[in-house]
C-alpha cells in the first residue's frame, strides 16, 4: 500500500504533463514520448509554476480522455440521466480534474521512468507497462496505462493501474458513495465539484 | 481441547456462517464506520502525524533502518501464510529472506536480501482466507487500525496465534528458547505503523486535498489493494468493468 499511496502524485502528474507536441501513434511510443516530456518540462527551473499548470491543462485536454473518464467514473447512472445534467457534469468533471491533476503535480519530484512492455488486450485497449525506477528514497513503482486505442492514429489515456490501483476505479467508487448515499441525487454530486473547484 | 483448536473450529463456523459470499463494496455499517473515520482522521492529526513527521526528520539511514526491521519481523507471519497457500517457492524465498537479513542484515536492519533478488511480500491470515474462497463480508472501519473487512478483522486476530512473533511476545511462549514480551510487540507494530505514516505524508495530504469523499477513495484503495494481494497479481482492476463501458 506504502508503494501505491507513494506513486499516486507521480502519476497523476505524468497524466497530466506532457505538451502541445503530437506524440507517437503507437501505445508504447506514445507513453514512452509523453512522460519523458513531462519529466523535462516539470524538471524545467526556467518555467514558472503557473505556465507548466497551463501546459498541464493543455496536454491533459490533449492526451487524456476525460469525457470518457467522467463517462466512466459517474457510473451507471449515467444512462438514467438527462441530456443537461449530464452535460454539466462533463463541465464539471473537466474543471475537477484539471484543478485536483494540478495540485497533485505541485508534489512532483524528479523520477527515472521506464516503460517495458506493451500488451493488446483488444482493438479498443492496449495496456502499456512502465516502471519508476527505484531510488534512494523509493522503492521501484509498477505503473500500468490503459490507453485507449478506437483511432489508431490518436491514442487516449483512460486509465493509470499504479501498482495494481486503479485510479479511475478509485475514482468511480468516490463519486459513487456520494451518490448512493444521497438518493443518487446528482445535484449533490455536482455541489460536491462545485465546492471543490471553487476552493 | 487446545486453544488453538478451539480457534480454528470456531474461526471455520463464524466463516461459514458470516455470508462471506457478499461483496466487500457494501458497508455492515457505514455511519458507524464514517464516525470512526472521522476519529481516526482527529487521532491522525493529533498524534500519528505529528510523530510521523518528526520520524522524518531523522537521518535516511535510520528509518531505512526501521522500515526493513520492522518488515523482516513481518516476514515471520509472511512464510507460515505462503505455506497455507501452497506457496512453496515463495515461502522458501521469505524463510531464506528472513535468515539472511537476521543475519548478515544485522537483525533486519539491513536488507541484503532484496539485493540477492529473494522476494518478500507481505502476507497474513486475511489473504490465506481470500486465497481459500473466502469473500470478504463487509466493510468497515476500526478504531486506530482503519480500514477493514469481515475477513481481514478476522484475519487481524487469527495473525496472532499464526505469527511466531506474536506467539513469543503477547501470547507468552517460548520459542527456541526466544521469549518476549506485549512491550516488543506493539513496539514493532507501532514502528511499523509510524514508518508507514510517514511514508505516506506527502500522499496522504495529497489524496485528503484532492478528494470530495476521502473515506470513499481510502475504501476503494484498501478493497483494491486487499484483492491484489489475495491474487498475487499486480492489478485489481477487472478488464470487464472497462468492456462494458462503450464509450
Amino acid at each position: 500500500m506504502r508503494k501505491l499511496i507513494n506513486s499516486l502524485v507521480f502519476v497523476t502528474f505524468i497524466l497530466t504533463s506532457s505538451n502541445s507536441f503530437s506524440y507517437n501513434s503507437d501505445p508504447k511510443i506514445f507513453i514512452d514520448e509523453l512522460v519523458n516530456d513531462a519529466i523535462k518540462i516539470l524538471s524545467d527551473k526556467n518555467i514558472s509554476k503557473a505556465n507548466k499548470n497551463k501546459k498541464i491543462e493543455a496536454i491533459t485536454l490533449e492526451n487524456v480522455d476525460i469525457n470518457a473518464l467522467g463517462m466512466y467514473t459517474l457510473g451507471s447512472i449515467r444512462k438514467t440521466l438527462d441530456q443537461n445534467s449530464l452535460e454539466k457534469y462533463k463541465i464539471l468533471f473537466k474543471k475537477y480534474l484539471l484543478k485536483s491533476l494540478t495540485s497533485r503535480l505541485t508534489d512532483y519530484s524528479e523520477q527515472r521512468f521506464e516503460v517495458i512492455s506493451a500488451d493488446q488486450k483488444s482493438e479498443t485497449y492496449t495496456i502499456v507497462s512502465s516502471k519508476i525506477l527505484e531510488n534512494s528514497s523509493q522503492p521501484e513503482i509498477k505503473i500500468n496505462w490503459r490507453v485507449y486505442t478506437k483511432d489508431p492514429a490518436r491514442p487516449l489515456i483512460r486509465d493509470l493501474i499504479v501498482e495494481g490501483l486503479s485510479l479511475a476505479k478509485t475514482q468511480k467508487e468516490e463519486f459513487s458513495s456520494i451518490l448512493n448515499s444521497n438518493n443518487n441525487d446528482i445535484n449533490i454530486l455536482f455541489l460536491k465539484l462545485e465546492k471543490f473547484i471553487n476552493n | 481441547m487446545s486453544l488453538k483448536k478451539i480457534f480454528i473450529i470456531s474461526a471455520s463456523i463464524f466463516l461459514m456462517t458470516t455470508g462471506l459470499k457478499a461483496e466487500a463494496e457494501k458497508e455492515c455499517f457505514e455511519n458507524v464506520s464514517r464516525g470512526i473515520f472521522k476519529f481516526n482522521k482527529s487521532f491522525d492529526k493529533a498524534i500519528l502525524r505529528p510523530i510521523a513527521a518528526g520520524y522524518n526528520k531523522l537521518p535516511d539511514p535510520i528509518k531505512k533502518g526501521t522500515g526493513n526491521f520492522t518488515s523482516n519481523i513481518g516476514t515471520l507471519l509472511t512464510v507460515p501464510n505462503h505455506v497455507m497457500q501452497g506457496n512453496w517457492q515463495l515461502a522458501g524465498e521469505s524463510s531464506a529472506s528472513f535468515l539472511i537479513n537476521s543475519t548478515i542484515g544485522v537483525f533486519g536492519f539491513a536488507n541484503p536480501a532484496a539485493k540477492m533478488g529473494l522476494k518478500n511480500q507481505q502476507e497474513d491470515v486475511g489473504q490465506t482466507l481470500g486465497a481459500y474462497g473466502f469473500g470478504a463480508g463487509c466493510y468497515f472501519v476500526l478504531p486506530i487500525l482503519g480500514p477493514t473487512t469481515v475477513r481481514d478483522s478476522f484475519g487481524m486476530v487469527a495473525d496472532t496465534f499464526v505469527d511466531p512473533f506474536a506467539h513469543v511476545t503477547i501470547r507468552n511462549h517460548e520459542l527456541l528458547s526466544i521469549s518476549g514480551s506485549d512491550i516488543d510487540y506493539y513496539s514493532v507494530k507501532g514502528a511499523g505503523a509510524i514508518d508507514f505514516r510517514a511514508n505516506n505524508m506527502t500522499n496522504l495530504d495529497s489524496l485528503e486535498k484532492n478528494s470530495i469523499d476521502m473515506y470513499a477513495a481510502l475504501k476503494s484503495l484498501y478493497l483494491q489493494n486487499m484483492e491484489k494481494k489475495i491474487g498475487n497479481t499486480f492489478s485489481s482492476e477487472s478488464e470487464d468493468d472497462w468492456s462494458e463501458f462503450n464509450k
